[in-house]
């Protein structure tokens, strides 16, 4: 049925905590989202040899300054190359986003295992799940990085929180399924120990929809921390990151806009790239998905 | 039904109770001292026993969280540090802008998206519907403060229509209100129009390839009644879904979006509170947004009935 493509594998949208709704995006554009991704991914590793300047030099006399030779996009409010912010700022963000990635999808698997297989624990701890689901992931993540300090290690908590329930809904439902299969039947009928079962028959079914999710919190993390650092509960304001370059732009925004435009591009396009490949991913493990939701 | 009711009502409160343990232990399992961590490292041992009077720290955990369920149940949400100003008092004060731009930006989404999922449906691998669908995969993807500015610098600075920022009650007339709703409403209805345009194509997509659209259209009804009355109406149970989980979205824009348009309402004070380390503030509006979550989405459910009558639970 239609609700179909509301995919729970794709239920984040980034820091709003809301729905994604799945889409088939064609094989051209595929390839620009993975060259943009490819771009944007080597420009904040190289950002050392590729900026043109020290993002954190200031330089009073060159502040608000336009677009010139060894500055390409001009200067912030103290006299900081902004490209070059912008090209380290890419490297925080997108460490939060696979960090971020990574750390709930591994948290949300474990707990998805155990609830989705032992069914004492499953109420206990879907009902945990569904609270922490109830709270809006950004309210939940201000008030952890305001409570706790701005660094790194805490942006990447308050980010997390929320997105573990979406992981462990997502791997609960497969294991639920899966536990019906023959196969894990056989390995219990010829005694296999609970963590083998749990290790070698029901984890692999989770990795294709994992991969895919994972996708989705990356970008969602990045979205997160660009709107924590925008509201001023983000990391180190010193520190470049796209979310941190365009609330500093916030005061400068009538008389210099770029300041806010250019990361808000960079950061639109690493987010859309993000999306486009996890739908991409998602159709080519589970051929299925491209059939369902196309009305035909 | 009531039965039903009672059922889902009854399934909230554990939800509602998990939500009010986050937020009481949000506070005390931050390491150091809680009336340390709101109070800041200036505060005098004044201060800092002041708020521990205030919030009760000084009492067994289990102790403070039972008194402070019983007041939230009584509707007493405490007092804030800041402003010494009862935390509803202060909400309500706040509350017309939020509802104002909320109320607008469904209302607006709603009218824009549901045509434009219907369009792209019913021209289905068209132009237009690949049109529709780019713009909504954009707007997923670019942040709503980044449409909000790019908003205030084509409409308020470059052909300067209409103010940059602020709000004005509607009771201070129509117009003055409108001017200064129309750029937030734009700005945070872009992400729930994408999401409703998307939902409302794949949900008119499978009921367009129904045997009913067919007979409809052998009898001869036109085009606009078929998609109108045999379509969408049996397409709506998807779409007012994805309008409730969309509701999160809602809240979480609010607070951005009235940050950038300088609006004094609920989205700001959080903000403030959360700058300010206003704990009881920030604890309320969780308890509350959560709340109005949970209860959107359970009107949301009972709804379905209305609009599909073979759903009987």
């Amino acid at each position: 049925m239609a609700i179909d493509t509301i995919e729970p594998s794709s239920i984040s949208a980034g820091a709003a905590s809301g729905p994604r709704v799945s889409f088939r995006p064609s094989s051209a554009i595929i390839t620009i989202a993975a060259i943009c991704l490819i771009v944007v991914v080597a420009s904040a590793i190289f950002a050392g040899v590729l900026a043109p300047q020290d993002p954190q030099k200031l330089a009073p006399a060159m502040r608000l300054k336009p677009g010139m030779p060894g500055f390409p996009l001009g200067t912030d409010a103290y006299g900081r190359d902004l490209l070059s912010r912008i090209l380290h700022g890419g490297r925080i963000s997108l460490m939060i986003g696979v960090g971020a990635a990574i750390v709930s999808v591994t948290i949300g698997l474990t707990i998805g295992l155990v609830s989705g297989f032992f069914r004492w624990a499953d109420a206990i701890i879907m009902r945990i799940m569904d609270g922490l689901m109830a709270i809006p992931s950004i309210l939940l993540a201000i008030a952890v990085v305001s409570l706790s300090g701005a660094s790194l290690k805490t942006v990447l908590i308050a980010i997390i929180i929320p997105e573990i329930p979406r992981v462990v809904r997502l791997v609960r439902s497969v294991v639920l399924s899966a536990r019906e299969e023959p196969y894990v039947e056989a390995a219990i009928a010829i005694g296999s120990s609970l963590p083998k079962i749990l290790w070698r028959h029901l984890m692999p079914n989770t990795f294709a929809p994992l991969i895919v999710q994972g996708t989705y919190i990356c970008a969602s993390a990045i979205l997160t921390e660009a709107i924590l650092s925008f509201l001023g509960a983000g990391i180190n304001p010193e520190t470049p990151t796209w979310g941190n370059i365009m609330a500093e732009g916030r005061a400068f925004f009538q008389i210099k806009p770029s300041l806010i435009f250019w990361p808000g591009v960079v950061l639109s396009i690493a987010i859309l790239s993000i999306n486009l490949i996890g739908d991409a991913t998602r159709d080519a493990l589970d051929p299925r998905m491209k059939q369902r939701g196309t009305g035909k | 039904m009531l039965g039903y009711l009672i059922r889902r009502i009854l399934a909230a409160i554990p939800v509602m109770g998990v939500v009010a343990l986050v937020v009481f232990l949000l506070l005390r399992l931050t390491p150091g001292d809680p009336a340390a961590i709101i109070a800041g490292d200036l505060a005098t041992p004044e201060q800092l026993e002041r708020i521990r009077t205030s919030l009760g720290l000084n009492e067994p955990l289990h102790t403070q969280f039972f008194t402070w369920i019983w007041r939230i149940l009584q509707g007493d949400f405490g007092v804030s540090l800041i402003s010494q100003v009862s935390v509803i008092k202060m909400i309500g004060q706040r509350i017309e802008p939020t509802i104002s731009i909320a109320l607008s930006t469904i209302t607006v989404a709603i009218l824009i998206a549901v045509p434009l999922g219907v369009i792209a449906a019913w021209k289905h691998g068209t132009w237009i519907d690949r049109v529709v669908m780019s713009l909504s995969v954009l707007g997923f993807s670019v942040p709503v403060f980044v449409v909000g500015y790019v908003l205030i610098q084509i409409f308020a600075i470059e052909f300067r229509w209409l103010p940059v920022q602020g709000f004005r009650s509607i009771t201070g007339g129509f117009g003055p209100f409108f001017e200064r709703a129309i750029l937030p409403t734009m700005a945070l209805s872009f992400i729930y129009i994408a999401l409703i345009a998307r939902i409302t194509r794949a949900s008119m997509l499978e009921v367009l390839g129904e045997d009913y659209v067919r007979t409809a259209r052998a009898k001869g009804i036109g085009e606009a009644g078929v998609l109108m009355r045999h379509a969408l109406r049996n397409a709506a149970v998807p779409v007012i879904t994805v309008i409730g989980t969309g509701f999160a979205l809602l809240i979480s824009g609010v607070v951005v979006t009235e940050s950038v348009f300088n609006i004094p309402g609920i989205g700001r004070l959080t903000v403030d509170a959360v700058l300010a380390r206003d704990y009881p503030v920030i604890q309320a509006m969780i308890l509350l947004t959560s709340g109005l979550y949970v209860t959107v989405n359970l009107v949301i459910d009972l709804a379905y009935t209305l609009l599909d009558p073979r759903i009987r639970y």
